[in-house]
């Protein structure tokens, strides 16, 4: 049966003022069925207060064979990271 | 005993969600889908855990130092009151949508009356379950009419187990004398309005 059915990925809002995570993937035959899925699937313990479903098939990704051209050439460049900055103890989540 | 009426009405609540809980248990792992097991599960699970409420409830009126596993297990068959609706087996995905959407009607006109019980107890334990059973209904809803519009094999499956499970609602408005007592008392509901509704 799930054969027929497409993948979906599912994003979970955890808390208000958060934003939504990708959670995992599962399948369903239309995005009624992905998010009563999702919500059995992902947010049974009480993870949740919203759900995104987005059709895999809708997503594109970039290519692991790329990841030289494309990620590589960052490794050793450290000053693009803000980190020589002092941060005061109030600002968290940083 | 405090009431000999209440405690047989909180178990012919109570029994119907015992047994359906128990039937949908049964297809734990055996589910069309991965997802699909789950939402049973969980539908199941939802069910039990209502009917641990009710049976608490009931084990603290009986009187006689009962707890609520005595209650769920300690009975002959013949002992338990719930409807035939509920312990049909399970024959295939179609006809547990079926069953379920049928009773899941029902237990919502049902909790959303006893809400307003006078037994601030059964109050909170309906007002609890309401929003659980929406959604029991409205997954279950989907699925009939999912398979309805499906292909002409759902269709014909579909409107088989609606055909088949179509005579045992009536018993869900029949009125047991516990039922006419406590919906007299203000307790329990009249289910017999609720046919209409």
């Amino acid at each position: 049966m799930d054969n027929n059915w497409p993948l979906w990925e599912i994003f979970v809002r955890s808390k208000n003022g958060l934003e939504h995570r990708h959670f995992g993937s599962l399948h369903a035959a239309d995005e009624e069925m992905a998010l009563e899925n999702a919500r059995d699937v992902y947010t049974r313990r009480n993870e949740g207060v919203s759900i995104w479903v987005v059709k895999s098939s809708n997503i594109t990704a970039s290519n692991p064979e790329n990841n030289g051209e494309l990620f590589e050439p960052a490794q050793d460049k450290v000053y693009r990271h803000p980190t020589f900055y002092k941060l005061p103890d109030d600002v968290k989540h940083m | 005993m405090k009431s000999e009426h209440l405690y047989n009405y909180i178990l012919g609540i109570a029994d119907n969600s015992l047994i359906l809980g128990q039937r949908l248990g049964e297809l734990c792992g055996h589910g069309p889908s991965l997802e699909t097991d789950i939402a049973g599960t969980n539908i199941s699970l939802d069910l039990i855990g209502q009917t641990r409420s009710y049976y608490q409830y009931a084990a603290k009126i009986s009187g006689e130092n009962k707890t609520e596993d005595d209650i769920a297990f300690l009975r002959l068959e013949r002992h338990y009151k719930n409807v035939l609706l509920v312990e049909q087996p399970n024959t295939h995905f179609g006809f547990v949508m079926g069953r379920q959407y049928l009773f899941d009607v029902f237990h919502l006109l049902l909790l959303k009356e006893l809400q307003s019980s006078k037994d601030e107890t059964l109050a909170a334990i309906a007002k609890k379950g309401i929003k659980e059973v929406s959604y029991h209904k409205r997954f279950s809803g989907d699925w009939v009419k999912r398979l309805g519009d499906g292909t002409p094999q759902s269709a014909a499956k579909m409107q088989e187990a609606i055909h088949d499970l179509w005579p045992y609602t009536q018993e869900l408005f029949d009125m047991t004398d516990a039922d006419t007592a406590m919906a007299l008392e203000g307790v329990g509901v009249d289910v017999s309005k609720l046919k209409k509704a």
